[in-house]
């Protein structure tokens, strides 16, 4: 229970307005929630309030009625006893009409109004008279704007929720309507206004109702909105945009038919208007107009209708018609928004009532199209004004057409007979009958503005089928005028098409174009109901094919056909037309692919693949006899080179690779089945492999390597991991047989491995890279047979010098499970064992000179490998394999998280310094190979140890990394001695910083930045540094542009600016230039103070990059030197 | 200062379409690209360099020399090994009291956006304006370009009419 005197305290705050308004919402809340707790009931608080309520003091009053209809909004699913709502109604009704206390009474009565079903409501007859009072009493213009938004807000709730009971008002309410809202600006009201429109419309619909009476007046107010012109575009807390507000105005205009005589004759008049958004909206709202209005009513406005739609055609559409391959399946010209908006309106029209047509067909525009297209032959030749005629009449007619059976009738019959006279398909006799031209003389002058029409009007009847077939499953098409002409003329205009494809005069694209648009349009009619039969189909076919295996290169006639079969492909798959697609698998899919097998004919082997490619993909039988096709071919190619030595051979099998893993591979996830076939074309690959036991003769087939690597990595990457399992099994056999498993039993001591050469057969060198490749892109679940020995086969590979042995051995130890765990398949060696193999300690080795001083050194060193590394063996070929081999181990570890990896990093650290374990500096290039190793384990890899290839990647293992191997390095490059062990250090430290994420370099910027400033100036010297020298400079640009590095950089700025000036004459990468210099600009972001000693020497540095050879580079530093001068 | 504006309705022209360079700086790193007649082009329609701005502050006309034909890519002649660049640029009326101060605009943005080597030729295009040759002199004097330029009323007005991209 609330205190009295704490009530009162409350309701003082509130009625008082020289308090703050937080003050104000909480009392109003604290007395909302007494109520709502049922501590105070709403009889005492009135009673309570008595006095705020009715005293003569205006302020008072209206803030005491304000807090009493704010509590009520808060306690709008409050149960509230009907007399209650019924006295408080009555009592907000009446206050109505006391203008000072209007916003209170209107927030009152609208609490009640949207009060819920069960919590006690208004009855009709209050809310009736609250209409009535609302409307004598309430001038709603002369309201403020919130006012005005309640009291519409007001009426729209009446409106809503007590129709009938307001309904007997009439004409009051519509008069007391239009008055509200006349000269109404604000967006929000208008809103809400709008809405009252569509209401009252439903609310008196009969003729000889209020509405139908005052119509006009009303029509008056909200007509002059239209169109609707809103610039507003920034978003308020209102958020309306002029989409909204047109929409609603469109929907008030287009509510009731009673606005049809005022509101026609204005839209057609704003149609005529030069603003588009105008003729947008007004065709937009003819079109509602249409549906809402009636045929009845619409009929008077027909002639107008037209003669404005026409218009709107004329301007609407652009002359330049595409001849490109992509228009044969879009509208060819570009359609704006009015042009949308017109065809649509068009259509409505039509559709609705088929008597419109009959102005569009004996339209004067329609016969004079004839001559125009008899006067030209030429599309190119046709003045604008013609070609404008003929675009827009067949537009119009294949919109119309479109729009129902009938309306096609109407049009086929109105001219399509004179349009196949003025194509010459038929001919007047002297007998005066009329004769088809069968197969003798088909017309030798092809009419393009002809044939557009004819295209047009056939693409409408086949769009008419389709778009009925979806809705209703068998209408009977055969008995329609439309189908038989169609059907009567179907062999004729497949010869007139045809001869236009195969025409070769001086325009022949534009003659081709419409060839192959045509017979791509009859050879899309749909299945059942066809005017086309299917000898007619396979016909069209065969040309557009025949085209394709033509050995004319590549032409824009190939590559319209090749669209037009993909297109008609889709469309078969699309619409399951099976009878269809046996036709398109017997005359082009088995033509292409069989073409593709055989490799013997005049086109060139990459046009044939893109042909086969395209047209396969249309369907997923088509890649099923594709991919068998490709593997047929893949075979007997191989075989062809293996055997008769046929270099030709070998590139097609490059490009037919190519073809695979470009094409095709992309589209796994959504064929069905492809996965298996694509296993089963890999395992083939290998048994080809295996049959061609000898390469005739050496090749150097490194594209062909390249791309079966590719194609084998990919595969096996998408596999499931049994497909991979059988992949694997049957690479394992192929490589046991071949002399690879030699290599096994050499020892990994020094004395066998100083003589190692890169000396393997092409073969077996094929064989290892696509092993190599298998074992990069198979998931951590599969298993791997006789692994120990495969780690120590691709441990000698890698120490021959195949880069691929390296990354695949990487590979190897990233996915192996380790003993305990037991989550691998390959039962046979864990990561440990795997790791013994690789870090095997040689003590074996003959040449143990300085292994003494090694020992207490470091743990790694120890091991063969580390060896090689740093040294011991004189071979420096050798060593730099091994350097890189090992980067390659050392990335599988690191991005799984094993500890052994920082064994790696010490050995690759080691080489880089001056003075090693050895007591003796590295050659330079195999330092460079070391430093360079550290881009290799840092970076992201596209070829192998990535997610795609199922690599194990342990989350954040390149910050760790970051954070241990950094200090190493920063140290040991504060005590370097010589200047290359030191070059060598920042470029490995360069490598590490840029492949971070930059929020760790952001959080470390004080410690780096020195870092950085000092990598830059010394990896500027060298041009072969040049892309670290990108990459680091990019680190730092990234740390000028956050708040966390300026303050850092503030400190450094003198450096940082001589680093930048020296960095904007870098003469080896252009990047580099134009990085420094915007580097230069993102420094004006620091204090004032701090750069302006700089001013003189920054703007005289750029001043010489004005003059730089690049121009990227002259527009940077104009805008630079532009910045720095008003500094 | 004039208060009114001089030519109250200039004629905004559409813009012409750009010629596209065909853009070899990507692919080869070490030929150079001399500076060539688009770029100085480039460098004059950087901003909206309207002096008729400058004058009435209204931002209701923000043209650039481009839009209203005073400066075209043709009137530009440049010729880099010999560092020589000649503007021609044509008035929008004839006694154009602005003619002045486009020319200064124009010297200024390309005395800073060019190498020091060039020699820079500022002219108004013959038969274009009343007071021609007096115009020309005035544009081409050193002397009178320096002191114009130590004015800080007349530079802050070339500032605003060259505004940096910030």
């Amino acid at each position: 229970m609330v205190e009295p005197n704490q009530l009162t305290q409350y309701l003082e705050t509130f009625v008082d307005i020289t308090r703050s308004p937080t003050q104000q919402d909480d009392s109003l809340k604290a007395i909302a929630s007494s109520l709502e707790n049922d501590s105070l009931s709403i009889n005492q608080l009135v009673r309570e309030m008595e006095m705020y309520l009715t005293t003569t003091d205006n302020v008072v009053r209206a803030r005491g009625i304000l807090l009493l209809a704010e509590i009520l909004d808060c306690l709008k699913a409050k149960p509230l006893n009907d007399t209650i709502v019924h006295t408080l109604v009555g009592f907000f009704t009446e206050k109505l009409a006391d203008w000072r206390a209007v916003h209170g009474a209107l927030v009152g009565c609208l609490a009640l109004m949207k009060r819920k079903d069960v919590a006690g409501v208004v009855t009709d007859i209050d809310a009736q008279a609250m209409a009535k009072s609302m409307i004598q009493n309430v001038q709603v213009q002369a309201l403020a704007l919130h006012e005005r938004k309640l009291g519409f807000e007001l009426l729209e709730c009446l409106l809503q929720q007590h129709s009938e009971a307001i309904a007997t008002m009439g004409n009051l309410l519509v008069y007391a309507t239009c008055e509200a809202i006349d000269g109404e600006k604000d967006p929000q009201c208008l809103m809400i206004v709008f809405h009252l429109i569509e209401l009252l419309a439903q609310l008196f619909p009969s003729p000889s109702g209020p509405l139908a009476s005052d119509a006009s007046d009303l029509f008056e107010v909200i007509g002059c909105y239209f169109p609707l012109h809103f610039t507003h575009t920034k978003d308020d807390e209102a958020n309306i945009r002029r989409e909204d507000l047109s929409r609603g105005l469109l929907l008030a205009i287009s509510s009731t038919p009673f606005f049809e005589p005022y509101a026609i004759p204005l839209l057609l008049e704003k149609l005529s208007s030069s603003l588009p958004v105008a003729k947008v909206d007004s065709l937009k709202c003819l079109k509602d107009c249409a549906m809402k209005y009636g045929v009845d009513r619409m009929k008077k406005h027909y002639g107008g209708l037209w003669s404005a739609l026409k218009d709107t055609f004329y301007s609407s559409t652009g002359t330049n018609l595409s001849f490109a391959p992509e228009s044969l399946s879009s509208p060819g010209f570009e359609m704006n928004e009015i042009h949308r908006e017109a065809v649509s309106l068009l259509q409505r029209l039509v559709k609705q009532d088929i008597s419109f047509l009959g102005f569009v067909v004996d339209d004067i525009g329609i016969n004079m199209v004839f001559d125009t297209i008899s006067r030209y032959s030429e599309y190119k030749e046709m003045p604008d004004t013609s070609k404008l005629e003929v675009l827009v009449i067949s537009q119009i007619l294949s919109v119309s057409a479109k729009a129902s059976v009938q309306s096609c009738n109407i049009i086929f019959q109105a001219i399509f007979f004179r349009l196949m006279n003025s194509l010459g398909i038929v001919e007047k006799t002297s007998t005066g009958d009329v004769v088809q031209n069968g197969n003798s003389t088909v017309s030798t002058r092809l009419y393009h503005g002809g044939l557009h029409l004819c295209i047009e009007l056939l693409a409408a009847s086949k769009d008419l089928i389709l778009g009925f077939e979806e809705s209703s499953p068998t209408p009977g098409y055969a008995q329609e005028s439309w189908w038989s002409m169609v059907k009567s003329f179907s062999v004729p205009l497949i010869q007139v098409f045809t001869s236009a494809v195969l025409s070769s005069n001086d325009d022949s694209v534009t003659d081709v174009y419409f060839g192959v648009n045509g017979l791509l349009t009859m050879g899309m009619f749909w299945g059942g109901s066809s005017p086309i039969s299917r000898s007619e189909f396979e016909k069209i076919l065969m040309t557009l094919t025949s085209i394709i295996t033509a050995k004319s290169g590549k032409t824009v006639v190939w590559e319209l056909a090749l669209k037009a079969l993909v297109c008609i492909g889709s469309f078969i798959d699309q619409y399951h037309e099976s009878d269809k697609a046996m036709s398109y698998m017997s005359i082009v899919v088995d033509n292409l692919v069989s073409l593709a097998c055989s490799s013997h004919c005049g086109l060139p082997y990459q046009m044939i693949l893109e042909a086969t490619s395209e047209v396969c993909s249309t369907g997923p039988k088509y890649v099923e006899k594709m991919v068998q096709g490709l593997e047929e071919a893949f075979c007997s190619s191989l075989s062809d080179f293996c055997v008769n030595g046929n270099f030709k051979s070998i590139d097609n099998c490059s490009q037919l690779l190519g073809c695979l893993t470009n094409k095709l591979l992309p589209s796994v996830a959504e064929i069905d089945g492809l996965e298996k076939l694509l296993v089963h074309f890999a395992i083939s690959m290998w048994n080809q492999i295996e049959t061609s036991g000898v390469f005739s003769c050496d090749f150097n087939g490194r594209e062909f390597v390249e791309a079966a690597m590719t194609t084998m990595r990919q595969v096996v990457g998408i596999a499931l991991v049994d497909s991979q399992n059988s992949i694997i099994q049957k690479a394992y056999s192929v490589v046991s047989s071949s002399t690879l498993p030699a290599m096994e039993s050499i020892p990994l001591t020094f004395v066998a491995l100083e003589g190692l050469q890169r000396d393997l057969s092409s073969r077996d060198e094929l064989i290892l890279s696509l092993f190599a490749s298998v074992i990069v892109a198979a998931s951590p679940a599969v298993s791997i047979p006789d692994a120990k020995s495969l780690v120590h086969l691709l441990l000698v590979s890698l120490l021959k010098g195949y880069i691929p042995a390296a990354q695949a051995l990487g590979s190897m130890v990233n996915k192996l499970g380790s003993g305990s765990g037991g989550t691998n398949t390959s039962r046979d060696c864990s990561l440990e064992e795997a790791c013994a193999v690789i870090f095997h300690a040689d003590f074996a080795s003959g040449k143990k000179i300085s292994s003494n001083e090694s020992t207490k050194i470091m743990f790694g060193s120890e091991t063969t490998l580390s060896k090689i590394c740093l040294g011991y063996c004189g071979y420096l070929d050798l060593q730099t394999r091994t350097i890189t081999g090992l980067a390659w181990i050392g990335k599988g570890l690191l991005m799984r998280g094993y500890e052994r990896v920082n064994e790696i990093a010490l050995v690759l650290v080691e080489c880089l310094k001056s003075t090693n374990c050895s007591g003796h500096a590295l050659h330079p290039s195999a330092m460079k190979h070391a430093a360079d190793a550290f881009s290799t384990l840092m970076s992201d890899s596209e070829v192998c140890l990535n997610r795609k290839f199922h690599a194990v990647v342990r989350p954040l293992y390149k910050q760790r990394f970051f954070s241990t191997i950094v200090p190493i390095l920063e140290s040991l490059i504060m005590n370097s001695q010589t200047p290359l062990s030191r070059t060598m250090l920042y470029v490995a430290l360069a490598h590490v910083i840029s492949n971070v994420p930059v929020t760790v370099i952001l959080d470390n910027t004080k410690k780096l930045q020195p870092l950085i400033l000092e990598g830059l100036s010394v990896l500027s010297l060298d041009s072969v540094e040049k892309e670290t020298v990108f990459s680091l400079l990019l680190v730092l640009s990234g740390t000028l542009t956050d708040t966390k590095g300026q303050q850092s950089a503030s400190d450094n700025a003198h450096i940082i600016i001589e680093c930048l000036i020296k960095l904007t004459s870098y003469p080896h990468l252009m990047v580099v230039r134009e990085t420094a210099i915007q580097c230069l600009v993102a420094l004006l972001e620091l204090p004032h103070r701090r750069i302006y000693p700089f001013r003189r020497e920054v703007l005289q540095a750029i001043e010489k990059s004005l003059d730089d050879p690049k121009r990227r580079v002259r527009e940077e530093a104009i805008r630079c030197r532009q910045a720095w001068l008003v500094t | 200062m004039v208060t009114g504006l001089i030519n109250e309705n200039p004629i905004i022209y559409p813009k012409k379409e750009r010629r596209l360079r065909t853009d070899s700086s990507t692919t080869d790193e070490f030929t150079p690209e001399p500076i060539d007649q688009l770029e100085i082009f480039d460098i004059l329609n950087f901003g909206n360099c309207n002096p008729f701005v400058v004058d009435i502050k209204d931002p209701e006309h923000p043209n650039t020399l481009e839009d209203l034909r005073v400066v075209t890519e043709d009137s530009v002649e440049v010729d880099d090994e010999n560092s020589y660049v000649r503007v021609t640029f044509t008035p929008t009326v004839e006694h154009c009291s602005m003619a002045t101060v486009i020319g200064l605009c124009v010297r200024v943005k390309l005395l800073r956006s060019l190498p020091s080597r060039y020699k820079i030729d500022i002219r108004v295009a013959p038969g274009s304006h009343a007071t021609e040759d007096a115009l020309n002199k005035q544009l081409n004097d050193k002397e009178r370009v320096a002191a114009a330029l130590e004015n800080p009323n007349l530079v802050e007005m070339v500032d605003e009419c060259l505004p940096s991209e910030e």
